[in-house]
């Protein structure tokens, strides 16, 4: 998947500002290809709330009636809802059990940060592939981020993008 | 009416993001979707026939399991139908040391 460094920066203070709660949130952009492999161009990032505010520590959910929205809107400006973010507060940014079994957007990127004490740590971007639920699988896939204004200027954060 | 199709859901919609339906209920825009694209249906209901427990239908901005009417709520040529696959997660907070959602 490919993003900005302003979209990207933004998702990963979502988590540090959320925290020690999870953030979510929506990625729209457009579906491309390149030799033959799906990339995922993302455009922006729309937080959305996290609703469970019983368990926000490490659980999240986006409400159906706030994906009706951002879809709408993502449709206003051609496009598409071609992913989600969500953080790991003091856990690694791998998915979940959990997290697997309720993904159901195939072909949509799944983007987990952890956060630990308040800091956004690794991003890691999951593509949810295969054709039914039966078959789906999380497969890694590499975080593309473009417009570095200075690229020499913070080299922790391009580590984290490796 | 129009029936918007999620990303993941296009490919069994000839890539189509919004399809034209002609109905008077939810169920009939439904049942006319079904009948456009046959592929669409197991990825709807189970194989029992029952909506999946993840995936929403929004009449506009209300979901239709809490419509009074549910899915034999009128439509309008005007209204759009949602469908809306759920975004969740979740760690076992059992265990220690397991990653969180
Ligand atoms: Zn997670």
């Amino acid at each position: 998947m490919r993003l900005s460094q302003q979209v990207y920066d933004a998702l990963r203070e979502h988590g540090e500002q959320t925290y020690p709660h999870e953030c979510c949130g929506v990625l729209l952009g457009r579906f491309t290809s390149e030799d033959g492999r799906s990339v995922n161009d993302v455009e922006d990032a729309i937080r959305a709330g996290n609703t469970r505010t019983d368990s926000a520590h490490n659980r999240y959910n986006i409400a159906p009636h706030e994906l009706v929205k951002i879809q709408r809107t993502g449709r206003e400006q051609g496009l598409d809802i071609v992913g989600f973010y969500h953080s790991h507060p003091d856990h690694p940014a791998q998915w979940s059990p959990t997290d697997f079994a309720e993904a159901h957007w195939i072909g949509c990127s799944y983007v987990i940060t952890a956060v630990e004490k308040g800091a956004a740590r690794q991003t890691n971007s999951f593509l949810l592939t295969g054709a039914t639920e039966d078959d789906k699988a999380f497969q890694n896939e590499t975080i593309e981020v473009t417009g570095q204004l200075d690229p020499g200027l913070e080299p922790e954060l391009k580590a984290d993008i490796a | 009416m129009t029936i918007e199709i999620p990303t993941p859901l296009r490919v069994y919609t000839a890539n189509q993001s919004a399809v034209a339906v002609d109905a008077n209920t939810v169920t009939e825009a439904v049942s006319a979707l079904l009948a456009r694209y046959p592929e669409f249906k197991k990825h709807l209901y189970t194989p029992d026939g029952k909506l999946r427990s993840f995936v929403n239908l929004y009449l506009n901005d209300e979901d239709v399991r809490y419509l009074p009417q549910g899915e034999e709520s009128a439509v309008q040529p005007s209204d759009t139908l949602s469908i809306i696959p759920s975004i969740a997660g979740g760690g076992l907070a059992v265990q220690a040391g397991a990653p969180s959602a």
